[in-house]
C-alpha cells in the first residue's frame, strides 16, 4: 500500500533523508528505530506533506497514488494521519469542535454526507472510551494545558475519530507512563485490521511489547540500513545502534 | 526566508483583493461641494430642523474652524479636502433592480457565504421589495413591542423633530462639540444616525439595529448616534452589519453617544466591513469614529467591536466612570489586511469610586497592514479602588505586516489596581499545518485558528450576530485559494 523508493528531502540547505527506501503491506505494523537526529520526524513530516520540506529525488506510491502529488490536506483525506510527535495547541477552538470540523471536511472532499450531531457525538463516546479520554478534554481548546500523556492520548483518540489507511505515530510512546503507554497501545491494537497500516516510530522497544510490529528497521543517516522482524528491537535495546550504524556490512537495501 | 515564502497562502492575503465591494449607482439630490454657514444652513432647512438645532450646528462649525486635523494616530493617509466634499446627498428613489439575478454574482457569493437571507439579500443589494417581506413585518411588530415599553428608537431627524427635548437635553453631553476635529465636524453638518431613549426600569427586550430600521436612511457620511438608558433600563445596541459595504464617500466622521444613568446597563455591539480599498488601499473608506459613553452610579456600558473594513480606521470608543461603582468594558478584534491601517483602542476615565474597567483587545494584521491598540486608562483623584484590566494581543499573519501596542496609564488616587498583559504572536506554521493533516483546507485552518484566538470577544456578541462575525472574519482573511 505504501512505497517510498529513494527518497531525498531537504529542509533549507540540509539534506536530511538520503535515499530512504521501504514498502509496506496493507495491514502491517512496521517499526522504525533510529538515533536521535537520524532522520525519523522528517519522514513522517514528508509522508503528511509538510512543505518546509523539498523532496529533491525519489517517490513515494501510496495506494497507487503519487502521494507527492498531493498537498498535505489531500493526502489526510486519502487516509493518511500522523500523531505528532510535539502535537500543538489551538487556543479558543475546542477539541470536539476541531475534529467535527475535520471529520466533516475530509467527508465533503470524499463527497460523503456531514454526519449528523448525533452520530458524531456517538462516536465521539466510543473513541473517547477507547482511549480513556476524560470528558472534559474533549470540550477543552485543542492540546490547551494537557499534560504529555494527555496531548498523545488525544491524538489517538484522533486517529481512531479519523479511521485512517495509514496511521504514522511520531514517538507516541516518549512521555508515556506505563499505565498510559498500555492505554495508548490498547488503542492502537484495537484498531488494527487487514485495510489499515501504521508506522510506529520509537525510541524504545518497550512500545512494540504491547504494539507488537511486523517488521522493524533502523533509520540512521537518512536512511533505512537494517530491517528484520520483531525480534531486531530487541537485539537493538540490547547492544544499541552502533552496531549497525557503524558497520556499512550490515545494510540491507 | 519571509513568511510569504513560507507559506503561499499567507502570500496570497497580500494580494487578495476585495472581491465584493459594491456600488449601486443611486441618483441623489446633492449640494454642490463646499463647507461655509450657508451649506450648513441648508442643511438644517432641508431637514426643517428647528432654530436650536441650526445655532449649534453654526456654533460647531466656528469650532471646527479654529481645528487642526489631528496627527498623532499611527495611520498615514492623504488628508481629505473638506471643501471638496459635498456635505448633503438625499437618496433618491432609485430604479430598483427587478430581481436577486441582477445582482452581481460574487457579491451574492459572499452574502450567502456569510449565511445572509435571501430576502436580506434583496434589501441589502437594492432589489425592490415587495411590501409582505418577512422584515418589513418584523420591524412593524417590533415598533409597536417597543412602543408599549415607552422605547424610542428612531433615526435622528425623527427625533430631532418629534422629540427635540430628549434630543437637546444629551447632545453633546458626552462628545462635546470641541471634543476633537472630526465630532466638531460631525456635530456641524451630520445628516442622520439613531435616536434610542429606553425609559426608567424598561429592559428591552430585543437587541434594537439599524438593521431593522428599513427603509430609512441608512449609514450616513457623518452619522450621529444617541442612545439615552434611564434609571435601571437595559438595551443591547447592535451597529452596521457584516454584509460588506462600499461607499463612494471616502470620510466617515461618525459620533456616537451612550448615556447610561443610575443602574442603566448600555450594551453596543459593531461589526464594521466598510470597503477598505484595493490591495494598495486605494479607494477604500476613511473611518474617524468618536465613540464614547458616560456611566452614571453603578451603570454599566459595554463596547464589543468587530473591525474588518476601512482603509484607515481611527476609533477609541470610551468610556467616562462618573459614577461611582460603574463599569465599562471594550472587547475589541480589529483586522487589517493589504495596506489597512487601525489605529483603534479604548479611553477608560476613572472618576468615581469603586469603578471597574476591562479591556480586551484582539488585533490580527495580515498583507503590509498596520494595527495599532491605543489605549488609556485615566484614575482620578478621587476613584478610590478603581480597577482595571487590560488585554492586550496581536497576531501577525505576515512578516510584512506590523502590530503596536500603546498604553497610556494616568494613576491620580494611590488605591488604583491596574493590570496590563501584552502578548505578540506569528500565526503558526505548525498549528496550520496540524489542521492540514486532519484534513482542513488552508482557509478553514486559519479560520479556526484565527475565530479561536478571538474567541473572548466573540462570545460577547449578540449570537446571530456573533456567527456572522466569525465568518467575516473567516473571509477577510480567506486567500484566493486555487
Ligand atoms: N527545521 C529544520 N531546519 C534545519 N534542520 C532541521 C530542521 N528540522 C530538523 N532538522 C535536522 O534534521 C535532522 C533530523 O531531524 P528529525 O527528523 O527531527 O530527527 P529524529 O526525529 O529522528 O530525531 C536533525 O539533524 C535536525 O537537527
Ligand atoms: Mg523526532
Amino acid at each position: 500500500m505504501l512505497q517510498i523508493d529513494n527518497l531525498h528531502a531537504r529542509i533549507g540547505d540540509t539534506e536530511i533523508l538520503k535515499g530512504l527506501t521501504l514498502s509496506m503491506g496493507a495491514g502491517e505494523v512496521h517499526a522504525i528505530m533510529g538515533p536521535n537526529g537520524s532522520g525519523k520526524s522528517t519522514l513522517a513530516s514528508v509522508l503528511a506533506g509538510r512543505e518546509e520540506y523539498e523532496v529533491t529525488a525519489g517517490s513515494i506510491t501510496f495506494d497507487g497514488v503519487d502521494l507527492l502529488e498531493l498537498d498535505a490536506t489531500e493526502r489526510a483525506v486519502a487516509g493518511i494521519f500522523l500523531a505528532f510527535q510535539y502535537p500543538v495547541e489551538i487556543p479558543g477552538v475546542s477539541n470536539i469542535n476541531f475534529l467535527r470540523s475535520a471529520l466533516n471536511s475530509i467527508r465533503e472532499q470524499r463527497e460523503e454526507e456531514p454526519l449528523s450531531g448525533k452520530d458524531f457525538l456517538a462516536k465521539v463516546k466510543a473513541c473517547a472510551q477507547l482511549v480513556e479520554l476524560d470528558g472534559k478534554l474533549r470540550d477543552r481548546s485543542v492540546n490547551e494545558g494537557f499534560s504529555g500523556g494527555e496531548k498523545k492520548r488525544n491524538e489517538i483518540f484522533q486517529m481512531a475519530m479519523l479511521e485512517p489507511r495509514l496511521a504514522v505515530l511520531d514517538e507516541t510512546d516518549s512521555g508515556l507512563d506505563i499505565d498510559a503507554l498500555r492505554i495508548v497501545s490498547h488503542g492502537v491494537n484495537s484498531m488494527r485490521s487487514a485495510g489499515r497500516s501504521f508506522l510506529v516510530i520509537t525510541h524504545y522497544q518497550r512500545l512494540l511489547d504491547h504494539i507488537v510490529p511486523d517488521h522493524v528497521h533502523v533509520l540512521a543517516g537518512g536512511r533505512i540500513v537494517h530491517s528484520g522482524g520483531k525480534e531486531l528491537a530487541l537485539e537493538l535495546e540490547d547492544k544499541g545502534y552502533d552496531w549497525i550504524v557503524d558497520n556499512p556490512a550490515t545494510e540491507k537495501a | 526566508m519571509s513568511a510569504a515564502e513560507d507559506n503561499p497562502l499567507l502570500e496570497e492575503f497580500t494580494r487578495k483583493e476585495y472581491e465584493f465591494g459594491f456600488t449601486t449607482d443611486i441618483a441623489s439630490d446633492k449640494i454642490p461641494p463646499g463647507l461655509n454657514e450657508e451649506v450648513i444652513k441648508l442643511i438644517s432647512a432641508k431637514k426643517n430642523e428647528p432654530e436650536w438645532m441650526l445655532e449649534w450646528r453654526l456654533d460647531a462649525f466656528k469650532v471646527w474652524q479654529s481645528m487642526k486635523e489631528p496627527e498623532w494616530a499611527h495611520v498615514q493617509y492623504q488628508k481629505p479636502d473638506y471643501q471638496a466634499i459635498s456635505y448633503y446627498s438625499a437618496p433618491k428613489s432609485a430604479a430598483p433592480l427587478g430581481s436577486l439575478d441582477e445582482v452581481d454574482p460574487e457579491l451574492r457569493a459572499t452574502m450567502d457565504k456569510l449565511g445572509i437571507s435571501l430576502e436580506e439579500q434583496k434589501r441589502l443589494s437594492g432589489v425592490a421589495v415587495d411590501f409582505v417581506m418577512d422584515s418589513v413585518s418584523v420591524a412593524t411588530s417590533f415598533k409597536e413591542k417597543l412602543g408599549e415599553l415607552g422605547i424610542i428608537f428612531c433615526s435622528m431627524s425623527e427625533a430631532i423633530q418629534k422629540h427635540p427635548d430628549l434630543v437637546r437635553q444629551h447632545l453633546g453631553t458626552v462628545v462635546p462639540v470641541k471634543d476633537n476635529f472630526f465630532s466638531a465636524l460631525n456635530s456641524a453638518v451630520f445628516t442622520d444616525g439613531s435616536f434610542c431613549y429606553i425609559p426608567k426600569g424598561a429592559r428591552c427586550p430585543m437587541e434594537l439595529s439599524t438593521y431593522f430600521r428599513i427603509n430609512e436612511a441608512g449609514t450616513g457620511q457623518f452619522e450621529r448616534t444617541l442612545v439615552v438608558a434611564e434609571e435601571g433600563s437595559y438595551v443591547s445596541y447592535l451597529e452596521g452589519c457584516t454584509a460588506p459595504q462600499r461607499d463612494e464617500n471616502q470620510l466617515h466622521a461618525a459620533v456616537v453617544e451612550l448615556v447610561a444613568k443610575d443602574d442603566a446597563e448600555i450594551k453596543y455591539s459593531t461589526v464594521q466591513n466598510w470597503y477598505p480599498g484595493d490591495a494598495q488601499g486605494k479607494g477604500g473608506v476613511f473611518n474617524f469614529v468618536t465613540k464614547r459613553g458616560i456611566c452614571e452610579t453603578r451603570a454599566k456600558i459595554s463596547w464589543t467591536q468587530v473591525e474588518t473594513g476601512s482603509a484607515v480606521t481611527w476609533k477609541y470608543p470610551s468610556c467616562i466612570l462618573k459614577g461611582d461603582g460603574s463599569t465599562g468594558e471594550f472587547y475589541s478584534v480589529a483586522v487589517t489586511n493589504n495596506a489597512q491601517q487601525a489605529d483603534t483602542g479604548t479611553k477608560m476615565i476613572h472618576l468615581g469610586a469603586n469603578t471597574n474597567s476591562t479591556i480586551i483587545s484582539k488585533g490580527i494584521s495580515a498583507g503590509n497592514s498596520q494595527n495599532s491598540y491605543r489605549g488609556l486608562v485615566q484614575i482620578g483623584p478621587r476613584a478610590r479602588n478603581a480597577r482595571n484590566f487590560s488585554q492586550c494581543d496581536s497576531l501577525l499573519m505576515t512578516d510584512t505586516s506590523g502590530a503596536h501596542t500603546f498604553p497610556y496609564i494616568e494613576a491620580k488616587n494611590p488605591t488604583a489596581q491596574i493590570e496590563h498583559e501584552a502578548t505578540t504572536s506569528r500565526i503558526g506554521e505548525d498549528q496550520i499545518f496540524y489542521c492540514l493533516q486532519r484534513g482542513l483546507t488552508e482557509e478553514q485552518a486559519i479560520g479556526l485558528i484565527v475565530n479561536g484566538y478571538a474567541k473572548e470577544v466573540l462570545n460577547k456578541l449578540p449570537m446571530e450576530f456573533a456567527v456572522e462575525a466569525r465568518k467575516l472574519l473567516s473571509i477577510s482573511l480567506e486567500g484566493s485559494v486555487g
